[in-house]
């Protein structure tokens, strides 16, 4: 063999090896995360896990579920809030926006997407929580720290934007320009367009955005620790503290050590975040194929 | 033999200049289009054949790094006037693009897409609307048992005669159609050219060609742009017989291309 056949024998193998681990990597953590959440599976159940509303480690309670309605209701809200207007701010930005303006803020939306989350979580400290004290609370007659779902819930929104914005430009700016002509030219307006070409035909793209939105949401961990409050009971309103899983994780690893059974029940709640990942991902695959067949142009 | 002044006038342009960003495309270009005919603008690759195409019903403004001056007159109007209502005048003119572009819907939403923006929403008179423009575009019989699939899913040519169904929905008075057979095999092109003959006894048809066969099948009158300026202009057999400039008469035999 000479050398240059020899040198893509071996990139090949060291690829093939490379990706074979990748692969491994995540039969790893499932398996590490199981075994480790065996031992709470042999002394409760899993529904009882997952439903009860009894969170009290040093009694040996481990009812997930307030923490379960934690995580849906940070995430389902931050995205509620975050994908119209990124969405909106997405189409003005790619269509509607002159070349100069676009120009000018994609670097910044790109920097944003990049900036890291304890940063995001510092300012929400800073700023949004005395804000919710101060003046949403006291507007809807309701006494609030300021540490609470919905601040939790805007931080994200927050932190979701430029992921999502900056993914939905790129696409809306990859449909060929003849796409637009061929809705406009029978007179349609541009915002018809927008709603009924332009969105269409980039809606795989605009759920696999949206997906990794939550993504950064669904596990974001540290920004949400600092402003969600942190109290594993059911909030009785937006304005109240919860927890989240990826939260409880970060602010319980330091005490579980002294109790197996907690450190346990912390690797089930790993495991529950990545089994949802999971889904969500499987979900997006059938998604995304049906939205490309019915979609493609 | 017509005399000039049976002829009516449905789109003029006066001294009409586009310039992408300092690129000078189009130069004060002053033409006549006849109603109801079929004029065909030929000329050379980027000469600007495209850009003065677009021009009719300015899509040139989606593109920022575009400046225009002179005026476009569609029946005596200019489209550049403030006052003018761009999706209304855009309605007045199809477009016919050089690769079809489908509309990421159903073959049956890509005819309906026109007819539901401009308020037609009763389902039994989109149904037959559709079918209608479809028969017109020689599509109905190949798609009338899938007409809920969608459109990217039918060949090239068959797209292509659904994008002439979808423009002719709106019932427009021009059509304005770049290289439409371009992308087409043989057959495909010449049912198209089979529908142009015919889309000319009731709509104004703009076709831009390259091939100079296909500009002497089918036009009545014919522009020659060259380098953005327009050499000649006139009644389709004058121009290709008796060309008045040497560069028409060069590209005609082949010797500039
Ligand atoms: N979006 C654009 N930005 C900058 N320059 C452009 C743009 N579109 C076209 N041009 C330039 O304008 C000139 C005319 O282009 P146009 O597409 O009108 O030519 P054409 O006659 O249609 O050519 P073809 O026969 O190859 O389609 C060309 O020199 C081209 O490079
Ligand atoms: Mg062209």
């Amino acid at each position: 063999m000479n050398k240059r056949k020899l040198r893509d024998f071996i990139g090949t193998k060291l690829m093939f090896t490379v990706t074979i681990f990748a692969s491994l990597l995540f039969f790893a953590i499932f398996l590490i995360l199981l075994y480790k959440s065996i031992f709470i599976l042999e002394t409760q159940s899993i529904a009882e896990l997952l439903f009860s509303s009894l969170w009290n480690p040093e009694k040996g309670e481990f009812g997930l579920y307030p923490i379960i309605i934690g995580t849906i209701l940070v995430t389902g809200i931050s995205l509620i809030i975050a994908i119209p207007i990124s969405l909106l701010s997405a189409v003005y930005i790619a269509e509607y926006a002159p070349g100069k303006i676009r120009r000018v803020i994609r670097p910044f939306l790109d920097v944003l997407a990049g900036v890291p989350s304890v940063v995001y979580g510092l300012c929400a400290f800073l700023f949004l929580v005395p804000l919710v004290k101060d003046v949403i609370a006291p507007w809807f007659g309701i006494e609030s720290t300021g540490l609470c779902i919905l601040t939790a819930s805007v931080t994200l929104a927050i932190m979701v934007f430029p992921i999502i914005i900056s993914l939905c430009v790129e696409s809306f700016s990859a449909i060929p320009i003849e796409l637009k002509e061929a809705s406009l030219s029978v007179g349609a307006t541009k915002w018809e367009t927008v709603k009924k070409v332009i969105f269409r035909a980039s809606a795989p793209s605009i759920i696999s955005a949206v997906l990794l939105g939550f993504g950064r949401a669904f596990g974001e961990t540290i920004a949400v620790n600092m402003v969600v409050g942190g109290i594993p009971r059911i909030p009785s309103s937006l304005l109240h503290p919860g927890q989240t899983l990826a939260s409880l994780i970060a602010s319980a690893y330091g005490e579980m050590m002294s109790v197996p059974l907690y450190e346990s029940a912390l690797m089930l709640v790993a495991l529950i975040l990545f089994v949802v990942v999971l889904l969500f991902n499987v979900l997006a695959v059938v998604v995304l194929r049906r939205a490309k067949r019915r979609w493609s142009y | 033999m017509i005399k000039k002044s049976d002829i009516h006038i449905h789109i003029e342009t006066k001294n009409l200049n586009v310039y992408y960003d300092n690129n000078y495309v189009l130069k004060n270009v002053n033409i006549e289009i006849p109603t109801k005919q079929l004029t065909a603008i030929i000329g050379p690759s980027g000469c600007g054949k495209t850009t003065l195409l677009k021009s009719f019903n300015r899509l040139l403004d989606l593109r920022d790094n575009i400046k225009t001056s002179g005026e476009i007159l569609v029946d005596g109007e200019n489209i550049f006037d403030s006052r003018v209502d761009v999706p209304d005048m855009r309605k007045k003119m199809g477009l016919l693009s050089q690769k079809p572009y489908p509309l990421p819907m159903s073959i049956y939403n890509n005819v309906a897409y026109g007819l539901r923006i401009h308020g037609k929403k009763n389902a039994k008179e989109l149904d037959s609307a559709v079918k209608h423009y479809l028969q017109e575009a020689g599509l109905w019989n190949e798609v009338k048992d899938r007409l809920h699939d969608p459109a990217s899913r039918l060949s090239v040519g068959q797209q292509q005669r659904l994008c002439l169904a979808r423009a002719i929905a709106v019932e427009p008075e021009v059509v304005l159609c770049d290289e439409p057979t371009s992308a087409l095999d043989p057959i495909a092109a010449q049912q198209i050219e089979k529908l142009l003959l015919k889309l000319k006894k009731e709509y104004t048809v703009v076709l831009v060609t390259h091939t100079l066969r296909q500009a002497k099948r089918l036009a009545d009158h014919v522009v020659f742009l060259y380098f953005g300026k327009v050499v000649e202009q006139g009644p389709a057999d004058e121009v290709f017989n008796n060309p008045k400039d040497p560069k028409t008469k060069a590209y005609i035999d082949g010797d500039i291309s």
